[in-house]
């Protein structure tokens, strides 16, 4: 009984400090909070890192905006956005970010005779359904898209995400660009004031509900859709080409992005030049200090991320996400060594 | 002087120190017991200060017109809570309407009518109920309750009242599954243990002499219970309804699932709406704007005034409905 009080005791203590980010006992275990959209790969890189390295990861996915409120608090190492965040905020808090893995979202429809891939949608189209300027299928719009297809004039019940999501920024920073009423009327935010529609928490709410509801059309991360064999529509890219959401398609946009002429790398990759560019595209940003409290904490995790990089690939693939592309990979290591340092001296001192 | 006399003084002095030892204890007991009492009321200031520090930037910046504006845009940064306001008081409000008739029912069949064998496991059943947690009756509501709704019940109702003025608005389509009725559902079930099981057991204190006369002057059950035993436990079973309306009022994890979450008023009991606490589940992680994070903490204090407003008005019609039959 006594040696049990004493692990248990030991067991709170250790809760107690697992906690405390910043004490020296726990200087082991990187710690991280934010996006949703990116733990399911973090999970996977620590599982491996840990094996590799005996360096764990404690990341927390409580949503984008807690992951910068708590990088800010310097409660967690770094945090993880699907947002970037502007010059001026990064200014003032001293952080720098960088991408950190991409991924591609996808309009999920529920249309009886329709098979998955055979719809093809376009932005301005999304737009007028999401405003709720097109109500039904059979919508003159949507046939022009779709010459060869029987449309049914089944009603459409638009769905969307309920809580603050990347994936919500993502896509409607894609329909700012494509349509100036979108623009005027809604713009873009990790929440919006929707027009019309019903919110469904988290993708797994969304995509449920857009496969229970007859006419239904949602959006979802590309996992999702392809887990769960949700019919998804093609899209018309910027540069007029069909293309399918698909790995290949998503790195084309990624590719096609120019880091190279960004600061901050704030490029939200939404509508993309490129022939087989997917035009809804996402990357998930990491923000991390300039001037760390703990530098040694922040080198283990720069290591950690170019590891992530360098070795992580297959897992990203697997898991329906798109690497970095190894150009940008050597434009962000640049800004490591340009940008994170403690005494004077770059924190990061890998490759 | 007898040996007696003399042991008096010592007889004395050691029952003075034991009164005073017993003084001591109680007024520990006493200072302990207050410490405790006054430790809710400091809580309770702390929380309500808190909530109002927090929301102060959006009270600030939008006064008045936060509460009857039903614009929440976190683009322009405009808020106002309109929308989750109505959409707390209409589900609790349904909810509850539900739920007691529903839950003195089970109450009077478990103490009046059950026979007695099957008196404890259905007893457990209905507490059982209060321990499901949450997010399963939101999985459950979202994945089995609103298909099952969306294509029987709704349509259904929808094609009913179809061409009657006044109840076709009140049951317009689209059936959605989800909406203001299916979370009332929801409520309705996960508030039901704690009014069947607090209305149970206060019925359970009605003294047997009172019923015994009633039934002896020759009533019937449904006599004895309206007219002896409901009036008797009339504080308790409104108790145990305020208490019940209290979980309705502040449930988030599994009204967030069923309620469609579109911060908009219809009159439409399917329409999809949203209710403070889902408002403030669904959007505090990703709010990153200082005044849209206040705006949420305006929204819970709301919710904290709301509750505190329901229990005082609860409070003093009890006081009225005392004071007329001078109990």
């Amino acid at each position: 009984m006594r040696h049990f009080i004493r692990s248990a005791a030991v067991a709170i203590a250790m809760a107690a400090a697992s906690t405390l980010t910043l004490s020296a006992a726990m200087a082991a275990d990187l710690s991280g909070a934010g996006s949703t959209f990116i733990y399911p790969v973090f999970a996977k890189w620590a599982d491996t890192y840990k094996k590799d390295t005996g360096i764990g990861l404690n990341y927390q996915s409580i949503g984008s905006g807690g992951g910068i409120k708590q990088v800010i608090a310097k409660t967690v190492t770094f945090g993880a956005t699907d947002k970037p965040m502007s010059d001026a905020d990064l200014e003032k808090n001293g952080l720098v970010q960088f991408p950190m893995v991409m991924g591609g979202i996808v309009p999920i429809v529920n249309l009886s005779g329709v098979k998955p891939g055979e719809l093809v949608l376009d932005g301005k189209t999304i737009a007028q359904i999401y405003l709720g300027a097109i109500t039904t299928w059979d919508d003159a719009a949507i046939k022009a898209l779709n010459p060869t297809l029987t449309l049914p004039s089944t009603a459409i019940a638009v769905v969307h995400r309920s809580d603050g999501s990347g994936t919500t920024f993502n896509f409607t920073d894609y329909l700012v660009k494509l349509s100036p009423d979108w623009k005027s009327k809604v713009g873009s935010d990790t929440a919006v004031e929707w027009p019309v529609g019903v919110g469904a928490k988290g993708s797994e709410g969304v995509a449920n509900t857009v496969k229970q509801t007859d006419g239904g059309i949602g959006y979802v991360e590309y996992a999702y859709a392809k887990q769960n064999k949700l019919s998804y529509s093609k899209m018309l890219n910027a540069a007029g080409k069909v293309v399918e959401p698909s790995l290949e398609s998503f790195g084309a946009a990624a590719s096609n992005a120019d880091f190279k002429g960004s600061k901050n790398f704030n490029v939200i990759i939404t509508n993309e030049p490129g022939d087989a560019t997917w035009p809804i595209a996402a990357s998930t940003w990491v923000l991390i200090h300039k001037a760390p409290d703990d530098a040694a904490a922040t080198g283990e995790a720069l290591k950690f991320f170019a590891w992530a990089y360098k070795d992580g690939k297959d897992t990203a693939k697997a898991l329906d996400y798109v690497s970095i592309p190894d150009s940008v990979v050597d434009l962000i290591k640049a800004s490591w060594k340009a940008d994170i340092k403690a005494d004077g001296k770059p924190v990061f001192a890998g490759e | 002087m007898s040996a007696a006399q003399e042991a008096l003084p010592a007889i004395r002095g050691s029952r003075d120190a034991t009164v005073k030892r017993f003084a001591l204890t109680d007024a520990v007991f006493h200072g302990m017991t207050r410490a405790a009492a006054i430790l809710v009321l400091v809580l309770l200031g702390g929380v309500a200060i808190s909530l109002f520090a927090g929301s102060w930037q959006a009270l600030s910046t939008f006064g008045f017109s936060f509460l009857t504006t039903e614009s929440w845009n976190p683009v322009t940064e405009k808020f106002g809570a309109l929308a989750p306001i109505y959409g707390t008081i209409v589900t609790s409000a349904i909810a509850i309407l539900i739920a007691v008739p529903l839950g003195i029912g089970i109450a009077i069949f478990l103490t009046e009518l059950c026979p007695r064998p099957l008196r404890r496991p259905i007893g457990m059943a209905v507490e059982l109920l209060a321990g499901i947690p949450s997010i399963i009756y939101g999985i459950w509501g979202l994945f089995v309750l609103a298909p099952f709704l969306q294509t029987t019940v709704q349509p259904f109702i929808i094609g009913v009242f179809h061409g009657i003025p006044g109840l076709n608005s009140l049951f317009a389509g689209p059936p959605y599954g989800i909406g203001l009725l299916t979370s009332s559902l929801i409520l309705a079930i996960m508030v039901l243990p704690f009014i069947t099981s607090i209305t149970k057991d206060v019925f359970d204190t009605v003294p047997p002499v009172l019923k015994e006369s009633a039934y002896g002057i020759g009533c019937t059950t449904w006599e004895v219970t309206r007219r002896v035993v409901i009036p008797y436990t009339r504080i308790g079973i409104m108790g145990g309804v305020m208490l019940g309306l209290g979980r309705a009022l502040g449930e988030t994890m599994a009204v967030t699932f069923v309620i469609g979450n579109a911060h908009r008023i219809s009159t439409s009991l399917f329409a999809p709406a949203t209710t403070i606490s889902a408002t403030i589940a669904n959007e505090f992680t990703e709010a990153v704007g200082d005044l849209y994070t206040s705006s949420l903490v305006a929204l819970g204090l709301i919710l904290f005034v709301i509750t505190f407003l329901i229990l005082a008005i609860a409070r003093y019609m009890l006081m009225r409905i005392d004071a007329r039959t001078g109990a």
